[in-house]
């Protein structure tokens, strides 16, 4: 497993340094087009598969919050309908998010910017 | 000359003019970086099961380590370097996602802490997560309507 986290997870990396170096993207457009390709991969069911091949090497990249996003949508759906999709969207991603506000608010305030 | 004739002409000066993007070099970097970070993040997972969590939790939890890892380093100025080098390496894993909100945080803190830290937080991530979440809701409501109909 470790090593399919390592073969799966640089794979995808090489994927994000091919849209930045080959096609010219800047980060924030690499970025985006791995959440959506992350989104519509889970859409038809290959993300899920990845993830449980490869683990971690799956749920690191940011292509897995596209999955996660999904997946939960999908979650709320089944127990709520409609209204499902848009309490559930995000429940999956809250930690990640969360823990970038909250730690980055600590970063801001008690170090100063460098450089 | 009109606009559009004269950035033509420059075209191929322009091309000749940047440096050539070490690619090969740089998709190694990527693929050994990105690479040990998600096995990284495989031995926490494991570690976290160990203790006795759900494969789900285990998965937030350390998510939530390399978050804390990459916001420490972002505060204490190292992670530019590291990134720099190691490209989409340190950019495609939640790494990169952590350090643009706490990099934006850090960067805009002098405009105030509410209008200038707290403002500016999701300039970056703010793409991913809208882009993300439109499309998730797009294809959610692409389910419900073929459950609805079949």
């Amino acid at each position: 497993m470790l090593i399919y986290a390592f073969l799966v997870g640089g794979a995808i990396c090489v994927v994000g340094q091919l849209l930045m170096n080959v096609c010219k993207l800047d980060p924030a457009h690499t970025m985006c087009v791995l959440v959506v390709s992350g989104t519509v991969l889970s859409f038809f069911g290959i993300y899920q598969d990845l993830v449980e091949f490869a683990g971690a090497g799956a749920t690191t990249p940011i292509s897995s919050f596209g999955n996660a996003l999904l997946e939960g949508a999908r979650e709320g759906m089944r127990e709520n309908g409609f209204i499902g999709i848009l309490s559930g969207l995000l429940k999956n991603v809250s930690a990640g998010i969360g823990a970038a506000v909250v730690f980055g608010f600590f970063a801001a305030v008690f170090f100063k910017p460098k450089g | 000359m009109p606009k559009k004739q004269i950035n033509a002409s420059y075209a191929p000066v322009v091309d000749k003019r940047t440096a050539k993007i070490p690619v090969a070099k740089n998709c190694l970097k990527a693929f050994f970086i990105g690479g040990l970070i998600c096995m990284l993040g495989e031995i926490l997972k494991n570690f976290f099961i160990d203790l006795g969590m759900q494969e789900e939790t285990a998965v937030s939890s350390y998510l939530v380590v390399i978050i804390g890892i990459t916001a420490f380093f972002t505060a204490i100025g190292k992670y530019d370097n590291a990134g720099q080098f190691a490209g989409a390496g340190l950019a495609v894993p939640i790494s990169g996602f952590a350090n643009s909100v706490s990099s934006s945080m850090l960067e805009y803190r002098s405009e105030g802490f509410v209008l200038g830290m707290a403002a500016n937080a999701f300039k970056l991530a703010g793409c991913v997560i809208v882009w993300g979440s439109v499309s998730a809701f797009i294809l959610a409501c692409i389910d419900l309507i073929l459950e609805v109909v079949l």
